[in-house]
């Protein structure tokens, strides 16, 4: 047998031991024992002294083609086991993505805070201030300027706790509003401004009431600001709030501040105007009260009435919120529940 | 008020849906509560006359009656009202029926005896117990002759009850829609018609030879009290239930009918909006009525038989001195009209409204009366009012008017005028009416307008009956309405721009709520009153407590001093429905006296956690809450809203409330601005709640400290070299004082120090603790070497080792 089928019958014979080596550990096997120092291929070639000077680099040659063709082949059956043996590994990490997620802790802003922020970002877009005052008023705010003198039947609309006699926990946020147009000089524009926060009456606390609750109010007082203004105002307020489906009414009604008063109402939402029991079959939903600013409102707080005059409106978060949401106890956003408080979790 | 769509049309040519007319009333006038139509889904009840009655002989209350229903036969119906007799016109619900709530009635056998419907009470078919006559309060109706009903007819249409009652939510404002005359003068200037009104005299065949002035005088010392005081009188009456019309009108109006001199008194009040009173003359004859303050220690039988303790301000009439009645609240019982009763006075009067709602308010008397009189009366049409009721008492108890009005006061009202120019008029209300529409919304509303044409202003005069009007925005209010609001224009103001835009405290709050959220806390909203005791929990420092004058209960009587008590009662409200994992921060203020008027109002930022932080799942297990949790979200926090100052810690051992061991104060550049830490445990089981940690923070001092600006650090493109090191040391020592030194020592490139690991107990000598720290140094412009960083390292250590004696392990 001469060497060149020698090294052929060792090549073919080392293709076949790399094709069936199933793990790396065999391929290394065989790599040492065909191509190792110690190998037969290395055996063969040494018989090479025995040949003459033409045939030696022939042989020489095929040896080496011989090795290299093993060697790739080597290489190929290894990638071949690693691509196997990392299948096999992913395959048994799989896991069942139907398994819910890990929970992450996330808190909830509270539903009301949701309304303010969200109607006072609208206000701040069209060029209103956001204003806070004392929760603890002074009665000459919370009503005498107000145009709401002592003995005024609509205090009684409104049942008050008093801290003092002149001093009380303010049972609306328009003093707020008195507070403002006092201190504000109309030589720098006019005045556009929303006050939020927490209010307090003397009602027993029941599925409707509540000792406190929130209101945002709202004024503007300027050269030539109309009637309406305010109804475009309250349009984009209720649009704002329910959606832009929805109509919106106004109706005479009372307020010792405002005059012309108004109330509006939108469609209702649970029957779209139908008549259902949420609006008591009226087709609508009263959602805030509104008007002009009353003139003595404006001279109590020192505004020249012949230049200037304006509107001022206010909402209850609350009352909204039990209508939007169907929320039917008003205690529970003072309760905080986290079952109750966590539904409100839709951003944006 | 209750308007009856049929009264209405007296007045009015009505030919719109009453819901349409309600809806209109609504959008211009006042507000509509319902409209109800009060025969709404009755069926088949007709009048029924009993021919023969007869007891039932298996019962000891049931009758067998015989009703003609105007059928060729009569009908058998069994009945258990204690009032049925034979020959009586009653209310027969026939078989197929419906009643009340749409109740069927069905033929059916009572006790074995075949029944064919069912003889009714008002009740039974829609009337509310209040307005009932007396009479038929606990058994069937019975027609009275006057009637006029014949068997057959429907039931619906002799009670009147086809018929629509719009029922109106009057502003304090508008008193004058209290009356039917008011609501038609509203009405007509709605729909844009002239009303009908009808005036009832004393007709010269009423009038008796008799003088009023004769036999009672009266005499009012304070004028303003009551502005107006008349009285007329009828003698010879005869006291009776008043006329059918008569009843059914006022049960429309929901109100119970009683005899024909209260009746009218009611009628006349509901039709001219003035209260009347009707006094029997024989128990005042010879003396002097008067109106005034009650004075000291009255006490007052009233007509409903209750005996009061009269406020000293409450008015009273009163004879030779005697109270009688309740100035326009409520009469007494000595001078009340009985069925004995021969003569009687009417009262016409004007009271004090403030006076009248004060003690009508006081006592809980919200009388038909008193509410009017609060909200003002017609002045022009007082006279006309009494009048009209003279004549019809007179009519109905065949009794005499006796001549003479006798007059307390009589104040007159002049009608208003008030001038309002046209441009102004378009100015406010955004519109451009001519003054051609002008004139005609006044005309409408039936105030006289005279038209300065070249000054395009109106001189409007506003008659008596519209008593709310004073002012030029009394007006422009009127013509708003009128116009409609629907067709005022949507704008939106114009005029110099102005920048909206949060205050940086504003910016703040919110940021603050923001960064709590993502820290996993849930904000809460809790009451600012509560308990003395639990305003003045977790507080340190002198705060002087604000509580309010009259508190309705306990619960709430102080203003909240601290946000934690309000957040514990949440955290309790939870526990107690099994809710066992509660995160909650509110944001709101707290409230200190200060020994002015106001108390001082700070904003604070408060936080509860008990239970678990991570809820347990399938794949992570529940993670207990910890002291160090809630450090960990007050040190993200104040990071986020970035003060500048130093921040620390310090134990504190004695705040109320809390406890001893785990608990820190909070410090800015020194300044306690809050606390952290457990609630003590048995502060925790006064509120029923487990375990709890807290943070308060002073957000008022948060939003004034000083801030760090926002800036860029250069990240350095050189490794750092990390260095550990595990100390031994005195178990007293506080990582802070470690710290202290470490950072006492001056380190070139020493970027960070953080603590990994802390180990007490085995293998340690006993009042030991080990603490290990990681240090990181780090160069900006070139590589470290390891050299200088040994250098800087051993520094370290030796000053440890000479100032704390800690033993490097």
């Amino acid at each position: 047998m001469s060497l060149q089928e020698k090294l052929k019958e060792l090549e073919e014979k080392g293709l076949q031991e790399i094709s069936v080596a199933n793990e790396l550990s065999k391929l290394n096997e065989v790599r040492v024992n065909f191509l190792g120092k110690k190998g037969p291929i290395t055996e063969v070639l040494r018989g090479m002294r025995d040949l003459s000077k033409e045939e030696r680099p022939k042989v020489g040659e095929f040896a080496n083609k011989v090795r290299d063709n093993l060697t790739s082949k080597l290489e190929e059956r290894k990638e071949e086991l690693a691509q196997a043996a990392l299948n096999k590994k992913l395959a048994e990490e799989a896991v069942d993505v139907t398994l819910p997620g890990t929970p992450m802790k996330q808190g909830q802003p509270h539903v009301i805070q949701q309304i303010i922020d969200n109607l006072e970002d609208l206000f701040l877009g069209m060029g209103y201030q956001v204003v806070e005052g004392p929760e603890v008023e002074l009665d000459r705010y919370n009503f005498e300027m107000l145009n709401l003198p002592k003995d005024h039947p609509a205090r009684d609309m409104q049942d008050t706790f008093y801290i003092t006699d002149e001093v009380l926990m303010r049972s609306q946020t328009s003093p707020v509003q008195a507070r403002t147009m006092e201190k504000h000089d109309f030589s720098k524009g006019p005045l556009k401004m929303i006050s939020p926060g927490v209010v307090y009456r003397r009602d027993t606390d029941d599925a409707t009431h509540s000792h406190q609750f929130h209101q945002i109010e709202g004024l503007v007082i300027d050269k030539n600001i109309t009637m309406g203004d305010l109804k475009g105002t309250l349009v984009t307020l209720a649009k704002e709030l329910f959606g832009d489906r929805f109509e919106v009414r106004l109706r005479p009604s009372y307020f010792p501040f405002t005059e012309p008063s108004v109330e509006a109402d939108v469609t209702c939402f649970n029957c779209m105007g139908k008549g259902c029991s949420v609006c008591k079959s009226t087709g609508w939903i009263e959602v805030l009260g509104a008007g002009m600013v009353h003139p003595n409102v404006l001279k109590m707080a020192g505004v020249d009435t012949d230049v200037y005059g304006g509107f001022a409106f206010g909402l209850g978060p609350d009352r909204f919120a039990m209508l939007r949401y169907g929320v039917d106890d008003i205690r529970n956003f003072y309760l905080n529940d986290v079952r109750f408080l966590s539904q409100f979790n839709k951003r944006g | 008020m209750k308007l009856s769509y049929k009264w209405l049309s007296k007045y009015l040519e009505l030919d719109l849906e009453p819901k349409d007319l309600a809806e209109k009333i609504e959008r211009t006038a006042v507000e509509v509560d319902s409209v109800t139509r009060l025969d709404y889904k009755l069926k088949k009840i007709v009048v029924g006359h009993t021919l023969e009655v007869t007891e039932h002989p298996d019962s000891d209350h049931l009758h067998i009656c015989q009703v003609d229903v105007g059928e060729e036969e009569p009908i058998q119906i069994v009945c258990g009202a204690p009032n049925i007799a034979a020959d009586q016109d009653v209310i027969v619900a026939l078989h197929g029926s419906r009643i009340k709530d749409n109740v069927k009635i069905k033929r059916s056998k009572m006790r074995g005896v075949p029944s064919n419907g069912m003889i009714c009470a008002l009740q039974e078919i829609g009337y509310p117990d209040n307005v009932v006559p007396k009479d038929y309060a606990d058994g069937i109706y019975v027609f009275p002759a006057d009637s006029h009903v014949k068997p057959g007819d429907s039931v619906m249409e002799a009670l009147g009850m086809d018929d629509d009652v719009i029922d109106t939510s009057v502003t304090p404002n508008r008193g004058d829609m209290f009356s039917m005359n008011g609501n038609a003068h509203e009405i007509a200037a709605i729909l844009d018609q002239k009303a009908n009104f009808e005036v009832l005299k004393v007709q010269d065949e009423q009038k008796s030879a008799d003088t009023l002035a004769d036999q009672i005088k009266v005499e009012i010392d304070e004028q303003d009290v009551a502005p107006v005081y008349k009285l007329m009188a009828i003698e010879n009456v005869k006291i009776a239930p008043s006329p059918f019309w008569l009843q059914t009108t006022l049960m429309k109006a929901g109100i119970r009918p009683i005899n024909n001199v209260v009746d009218v008194t009611n009628y006349i009040m509901l039709k001219y909006g003035q209260p009347l009173h009707a006094y029997d003359l024989d128990q005042l004859k010879g003396q002097t009525i008067s109106v005034a303050p009650a004075g000291e220690n009255v006490k007052f039988t009233t007509l409903d038989d209750e005996k009061r303790d009269l406020r000293p301000e409450d008015l009273v009439i009163t004879a030779d001195g005697t109270p009688i009645a309740m100035a326009g609240v409520m009469g007494g019982m000595a001078t009340e009209v009985s069925d004995q009763t021969q003569n009687i006075v009417i009262e016409a009067a004007i009271f004090d409204p403030i006076k009248i709602r004060k003690t009508a308010r006081y006592h809980n008397l919200h009388s038909e009366a008193a509410m009017r009189f609060e909200r003002g009366i017609d002045y022009s049409s007082l006279d006309d009012a009494l009048n009209e009721a003279a004549s019809l008492v007179a009519d109905f108890s065949q009794g005499k008017v006796m001549s003479g009005v006798v007059v307390g006061n009589d104040t007159k009202l002049n009608p208003e005028s008030i001038t309002i120019a046209l441009a102004r008029i378009n100015k406010i209300l955004g519109t451009s009416l001519t003054s051609e529409e002008v004139v005609a919304i006044f005309d409408r509303l039936g105030f006289s307008t005279e038209l300065d044409a070249t000054k395009q202003t109106f001189k409007v005069t506003v008659p008596v009956r519209r008593w709310d009007i004073h002012i030029e925005a009394d007006l422009l209010e009127e013509v708003a309405r009128i116009f409609g609001y629907d067709n005022l224009p949507v704008t939106l103001p114009t005029g110099d721009p102005t920048i909206g835009q949060l205050t940086t405290e504003q910016k703040l709050m919110r940021a603050s709520r923001t960064v709590m959220e993502g820290l996993g806390l849930t904000q809460a909203m809790s009451y600012g009153l509560t308990t003395i005791a639990k305003s003045q929990q977790f507080v340190k420092g002198d705060h002087e407590l604000v509580k309010v004058d009259w508190p309705m209960t306990k619960d709430r009587e102080a203003l909240r001093m601290n946000l934690i008590s309000g957040l514990l009662d949440d955290i309790a409200y939870n526990k107690a429905r099994s809710v066992e994992n509660v995160a909650l921060y509110e944001q709101g203020r707290v409230f200190y006296g200060n020994g002015q008027a106001q108390p001082e109002e700070i904003e604070h930022i408060a936080g509860a956690i008990t239970g678990s932080m991570q809820a347990k799942s399938w794949n992570e297990k529940e993670k207990p809450v910890t002291f160090f949790d809630v450090k960990g979200i007050v040190e993200q926090y104040l990071k986020n809203v970035a003060v500048a100052g130093e921040v620390s810690y310090v134990a504190d051992h004695d705040r109320q409330g809390m406890h001893p061991g785990r608990t820190a104060d909070v410090l800015l550049d020194g300044d306690v601005i809050g606390f952290i830490g457990q609630i003590h445990p048995t502060t925790a089981e006064e509120f029923k709640i487990k375990e709890t940690y807290v943070f308060e923070l002073n957000l008022t001092k948060i939003i004034h400290a000083e801030k760090k600006l926002q800036h860029y650090d250069v990240i350095s493109k050189y490794p750092a070299i990390t260095r550990d090191i595990a100390i031994l040391v005195n178990k007293e020592v506080s990582n802070t004082e470690v710290l202290n030194v470490i950072n006492e020592t001056k380190q070139k490139n020493l970027i960070k120090v953080e603590l990994f690991d802390v180990y007490e107990g085995k293998n340690l000598e006993k009042g030991m603790k080990s603490l290990a720290y990681q240090f990181t140094y780090q160069d900006t412009n070139d590589t470290l070497q390891e050299d200088a960083i040994n250098d800087e390292f051993s520094k370290v250590i030796k000053n440890l080792e000479e100032k704390l004696n800690v033993t490097v392990r």
